[in-house]
């Protein structure tokens, strides 16, 4: 049928139109990462990823061997010092940068996935659904995590799989909020509604020019969440119970305990890790959240 | 507030409850191994476990074993500690005491802290304070509770002396009366500072952001306008900006008992967290699942107080 052609050309031109005008939207974003908060956030997370990716070149020795002598203070021969089974500090703080990541982003991924699935149906089914959904939001909201999280592993053995699932399933419910209020706005846009008006379908509405719209914001929660997580998994591992088959920051600093009055590198360097690479995320979020800021907003675009 | 919104906050409780308890029921079900091991521990022997079993309804079909678990809670009936050979809800309660005092003691240093470094920035916005108070916070909301409690117990405790590392009192001596009282607040100073640190962080930041939008208001306008001093134009924006920050903190009850459990094991502090560490150690699951459903349970109840409390204060919030 030629009209219903036309008419789904003129929709993809649109499409095509307004995908290229949100297009700018991430180089406009880029503008977030110029402060110093930004460069700095960015900047640590990179190295956080960098270490975590080249764990084996930067320390290739095994974080489980002993290799020096026992409590060895910070030396040439090992940087942050030995531990009380002589094991190289440096390897243990650069390998549990893996644990730590891969716990945190994996469980990330999957909070953010059901939050954004959650988060756009509630925004952009108003009524039963949106009811419905809020209602469970709020129902995981008041789950304490960290206390679940510990019977969880008290239950079902030690392992960073069931700490993924754990944190996954229990961390999604803020940013099912965040993607439910950026939709219900945009839900409503002329942009949107012309969208609809020239036949896209409404997945099609809903996928290719709702969701890349409310991407920053949700961006903000989800780099916080990341954030919120690896404190979580260090403190349980902190409490021992952590994957025993994998070297984790929590895990040191378990170890550390016994030995505060004699060893202050042991307590003093995981620690560190952990700090900065939660700054680093929270600063992440924060440049965009700034950049998103009303205020910040309603600078004259050039 | 009205008493609609009052019925139906309350009413809200219920489902809470319910599904934090649906919850606990899955996790018990789903372990590998015999549910009978959750509530009644690894070490019974089996006239116990039939015990057990026939009072959770473990013979029955899940449904009615669900009935049968959410009634004994309801009760009041955690279970039994199988180390400490009591119930739960005593085991569990007998800790309390030491980690409220820490907790409110804590939240007390941070709210205060945080009302004061927050408008003391929001006032010198963009300047070194400002720039100083923000560096710090962020910083504080970073690093984890229990590594600065380390941090401390190294320097403040075993390098300066002035504190003492570990403990609720001195074992060393028997104190009585004011003496006594002194001597817990002295082993109270580093892990209510240290607790305090990350919650003044958020504090400090909530206060900021909230005061600096009520300066840009226009009835801050209006009152800069007819001469009042910069101090009074603050505290009217200062008065707006505590409600939510009311809410934030009531939201954060679960954080701040997760903080407190890490930071009173670093100091041996006699509370949950001492507790929930040797429950680890011997695979205590009943008690920790009864520390789970009470601060779930807390975190549902302090929610709702705050909740209440704003929509008293503010008139605007209506239920829908």
């Amino acid at each position: 049928m030629p009209g219903s052609t036309r008419a789904f050309a003129t929709s993809e031109a649109f499409e095509r139109a307004a995908a290229s005008r949100l297009g700018r939207r991430p180089r406009r974003l880029l503008a977030a990462f110029t402060t110093v908060g930004g460069a700095a956030g960015l900047l640590l997370t990179l190295a956080f990823f960098t270490i975590a990716g080249l764990a084996d070149v930067i320390a290739p020795i095994d974080p489980f061997a002993s290799v020096g002598r026992p409590l060895s203070p910070p030396s040439r021969l090992h940087v942050l010092g030995t531990d009380d089974l002589g094991r190289d500090l440096l390897a243990g703080v650069v390998h549990g940068t893996r644990t730590s990541l891969l716990v945190a982003l994996s469980a990330t991924l999957l909070a953010s996935t059901i939050g954004v699935v959650v988060g756009s149906l509630a925004g952009y089914r108003p009524g039963t659904v949106d009811d419905l959904l809020m209602r469970a939001t709020e129902l995981v909201l008041v789950i304490p995590r960290f206390f679940l999280a510990v019977v969880v592993i008290a239950l079902f053995g030690a392992g960073s799989d069931r700490m993924i699932l754990v944190l996954g399933l229990t961390s999604w419910p803020v940013i099912a909020r965040v993607v439910r209020a950026q939709t219900l706005s945009l839900a409503g846009r002329d942009f949107v509604d012309a969208a609809r008006a020239l036949g896209a379908p409404e997945a099609r509405v809903l996928i290719r020019h709702v969701l890349p719209n409310a991407v920053p914001a949700a961006f903000v929660v989800i780099s916080l969440n990341a954030a919120s997580v690896i404190l979580l998994e260090a403190g349980l591992g902190f409490l021992g119970l952590g994957d025993p088959r994998m070297m984790s920051w929590g895990y040191l600093a378990n170890n550390a305990q016994r030995f505060l009055r004699v060893a202050w590198w042991m307590a003093l360097f995981p620690g560190s890790a952990i700090a900065l690479a939660v700054l680093g995320l929270n600063l992440l979020g924060d440049a965009v959240n700034d950049f998103l800021d009303p205020q910040a907003r309603r600078t004259p675009e050039a | 507030m009205s008493p609609r919104y009052l019925l139906r906050r309350v009413a809200q409780v219920v489902p809470a409850v319910g599904g934090i308890v649906l919850l606990a029921f899955i996790v018990i079900h789903t372990a590998p191994g015999d549910p009978v091991l959750a509530l009644a521990g690894e070490h019974g022997d089996a006239a116990y476990y039939a015990f057990m079993r026939q009072k959770f309804g473990l013979d029955r079909s899940l449904p009615e074993q669900l009935l049968a678990y959410a009634s004994r809670l309801l009760h009041g009936d955690l279970g039994v500690s199988y180390v400490h050979g009591r119930p739960v809800v005593d085991v569990v309660s007998e800790r309390l005491p030491a980690t409220l005092l820490l907790t409110t003691t804590a939240l007390a240093l941070s709210s205060a802290g945080g009302l004061a470094l927050g408008v003391l920035a929001a006032r010198r916005a963009d300047r070194t304070a400002d720039f100083v108070v923000r560096t710090g916070a962020l910083l504080g909301y970073a690093t984890p509770s229990f590594w600065l409690a380390q941090i401390a117990a190294i320097t403040l405790a075993l390098g300066t002396g002035l504190f003492p590392v570990q403990g609720f009192t001195d074992a060393r001596r028997q104190l009585a009366g004011g003496r006594y009282v002194l001597d817990v607040l002295h082993h109270l100073v580093l892990p209510a500072l240290v607790l305090a640190a990350g919650e003044l962080a958020l504090t400090t930041r909530l206060t900021r952001a909230g005061v600096l939008e009520g300066l840009a208001t226009d009835y801050a306008r209006t009152a800069r306008a007819k001469g009042l001093p910069d101090r009074a134009v603050v505290r009217h924006a200062l008065r707006n900006a505590m409600l939510p920050l009311v809410t934030v903190i009531g939201g954060r009850v679960g954080m701040i008992v997760t903080g407190a459990v890490l930071v009173e094991t670093v100091f041996a502090w006699p509370g949950l967290g001492q507790l929930m560490l040797s429950s680890i150690q011997t695979r205590d699951v009943p008690v920790l699942l009864g520390m789970f459903l009470l601060v779930s349970v807390a975190v549902i109840i302090v929610n709702l107080l705050t909740d209440l409390a704003y929509a008293w204060l503010d008139p605007r919030v209506r239920y829908e």
